[in-house]
């Protein structure tokens, strides 16, 4: 638990709610051999958090994502641990041997995951029903079926689209249905694993701007997994994964300040943060964040204007 | 998107639209059974104003209805063709006699029987149950009513599970297929001309391809509802939870007087010897 007091002072003592801990991870290759996939991972998410974690494809981040809810199918090479709050003890193994299937779906309940395909998510062939899905899985009574249900529905914003069918909606509204699905279960943190990457830009948007709603009005922690920069930039933190190890955890600021150790690891920085750092190269001083456009563009206006009055007659 | 009703769902707001699904199971085998219980010209008149009645009733247009006839168009014509031949009546003169072929007066009763019997029993099935119930209630309602099988270890819940997401993913894999078959009709593949074999080698690369995908689709959707929670129908709630209303008793009780009134009919038919009994 000190971790979590040591750690950014803005954090406000917040407290650990998923401590990964040395985890190393392979599959079993087609000729027995382990494919490594993890090496030595170690992180730690505090309640009420927005993490992004980037990583080019094939970095392992799925896995790592698959492992914090007990869905890979063999864990013959999952080596380390990953603690979890929230589980009886203070901070439960949730790889050791004792797990029994109660706590597994305890530890379901309380982590809900999105998938990338929101086709392959919804069970059922009406939008409400689906959303009860999870709740009907908990055995939860009936009235309060209803109330989550419809509290679930609000927060995404998909109330009026209760008793359509899921294959007449959009993309987005699909992978909006299957949030309010995991909502319903009233998680702790909800893990989105390439949840935008099927979408058109608007239903990104909108899927994006459900998520850190959820974050900032529910609380609920998140961790996005994705490898498009822009989602990063709006994170509080973010953990760049190469080959199975992290090799960047920071703020959006400090992980974008090492572009060649991002390249390196087959991602490039946000079009504008780029932009920046290359007028920054040219010797133009920019100042406060520049990872998204309107905060770039500021302080290109700034520089500017500094320009313009530096360079009056006279002054040179 | 592809825009298919599944079955033959005719929504609307009728006395049998809003009956509870499981009402509807129990009506449509009670009506089938009083189908079966006519014995004579007077039941099968009650029986045949029954069936109207229920169209009228439902209000769905006697076309649809009529779809539903047609497609046993050709059963009907069989079964009345060989009554029309076989049913010998000892008591009476035939009305055609030609060589081999003989034809009765009761022939000709029993054959129009046998129409009503079956018209009766399309109009009461399809009415009670693919017309006025969707899909997705169906299952609902046979889930509950087989449920007492699971005590014998029958898995109810499973096959309910089963064709909820086969109905699920019906119109998903539609679309899917309508996708490849562009993509492979792009890359030059023919599948509306040549012999029949042709044809169907041609579809090859449809098929193909959709299983593959269907299985990636199981894979996952086993995955997110595993981290949905779902482990088996064991002590699971219900958001929707099905509820007899007055209706459903009304409409049992009416097969009932139904089925009590071609009881009476029969017996009566029997002493007083009316006509063709079958």
């Amino acid at each position: 638990m000190e971790d979590s007091r040591s750690g950014n002072s803005s954090q406000r003592q917040k407290n650990t709610l998923i401590q990964v801990s040395d985890l190393s991870f392979a599959y079993t290759g087609e000729d027995g051999n382990p494919i490594p996939v993890l090496s030595h991972v170690n992180l730690t998410v505090r309640e009420g958090e927005y993490i992004v974690i980037l990583g080019h494809n094939g970095s392992g981040k799925s896995t790592l994502a698959k492992l914090l809810n007990l869905v890979v199918d063999d864990y013959t090479y999952a080596e380390g641990h990953i603690y979890m709050s929230g589980l009886g003890e203070e901070m439960r193994d949730i790889l050791s041997e004792d797990m029994t299937e109660e706590d597994v779906l305890k530890l379901r309940r309380q982590v809900g995951m999105v998938f990338q395909n929101p086709d392959n998510q919804l069970v059922a062939t009406i939008v409400e029903e689906d959303v009860a899905f999870g709740p009907e899985n908990l055995g939860v009574p009936q009235a309060e079926l209803r109330k989550r249900v419809d509290e679930a529905l609000a927060t995404v914003g998909m109330t009026e689209y209760a008793g359509h069918e899921p294959h007449r909606l959009s993309g987005g509204q699909k992978q909006r249905v299957a949030i309010a699905g995991i909502i319903a279960m009233k998680p702790r943190c909800m893990i989105f694993d390439e949840s935008t990457a099927m979408l058109d830009p608007l239903g990104r948007r909108e899927v994006i701007g459900t998520m850190e709603k959820l974050n900032r009005e529910e609380g609920i922690t998140v961790l996005s997994i994705t490898h498009y920069m822009d989602e990063a930039a709006r994170a509080d933190r973010v953990v760049v994964l190469s080959d199975g190890e992290i090799i960047l955890d920071g703020t959006p600021g400090e992980v974008f300040a090492e572009g060649e150790v991002l390249r390196k690891a087959g991602l490039d920085l946000p079009q504008c943060t780029a932009a920046a750092q290359y007028l920054q190269n040219r010797g133009v001083r920019l100042e406060g964040s520049l990872n998204d456009p309107e905060s770039c563009a500021e302080a290109i206006l700034k520089a500017w204007n500094m320009r313009n009055t530096n360079t009056q007659p006279g002054v040179r | 998107m592809v825009n298919i009703s599944l079955g033959q769902y005719y929504p609307g707001q009728s006395v049998l639209h809003r009956m509870d699904p499981r009402a509807k199971v129990l009506a449509s085998i009670i009506y089938i059974v009083a189908s079966f219980l006519c014995k004579n010209f007077f039941s099968f008149v009650l029986l045949f104003a029954s069936a109207i009645l229920l169209i009228l009733v439902s209000r769905i247009p006697l076309r649809i209805v009529m779809r539903s006839i047609r497609a046993l168009i050709f059963i009907m014509a069989f079964t009345a063709v060989l009554n029309i031949f076989w049913v010998t009546d000892t008591t009476a003169e035939p009305l055609i006699h030609w060589h081999f072929i003989t034809v009765y007066t009761k022939g000709l009763y029993h054959a129009l029987f046998i129409l009503v019997r079956i018209v009766a029993m399309i109009i009461g099935t399809s009415l009670f149950l693919t017309y006025t119930t969707s899909p997705i209630a169906l299952t609902d309602a046979l889930e509950q009513l087989l449920h007492p099988l699971a005590l014998l270890h029958v898995p109810v819940h499973t096959f309910a599970m089963m064709m909820t997401i086969a109905l699920r993913f019906i119109p998903t894999i539609m679309d899917e297929t309508d996708k490849i078959m562009s993509a492979q009709k792009a890359r030059g593949a023919d599948f509306t001309s040549g012999s029949l074999v042709q044809r169907a080698k041609a579809l090859i690369p449809v098929i193909v391809p959709l299983f593959a995908s269907a299985f990636r689709r199981a894979d996952e959707l086993a995955t997110a509802m595993e981290c949905r929670c779902y482990h088996g129908g064991e002590g699971r709630t219900r958001l929707r939870i099905l509820k007899y209303h007055a209706r459903d008793f009304l409409v049992l009780f009416a097969l009932l007087v139904l089925i009590a009134l071609l009881v009476t009919i029969n017996i009566l038919g029997a002493r007083f010897g009316w006509l063709y009994t079958m």
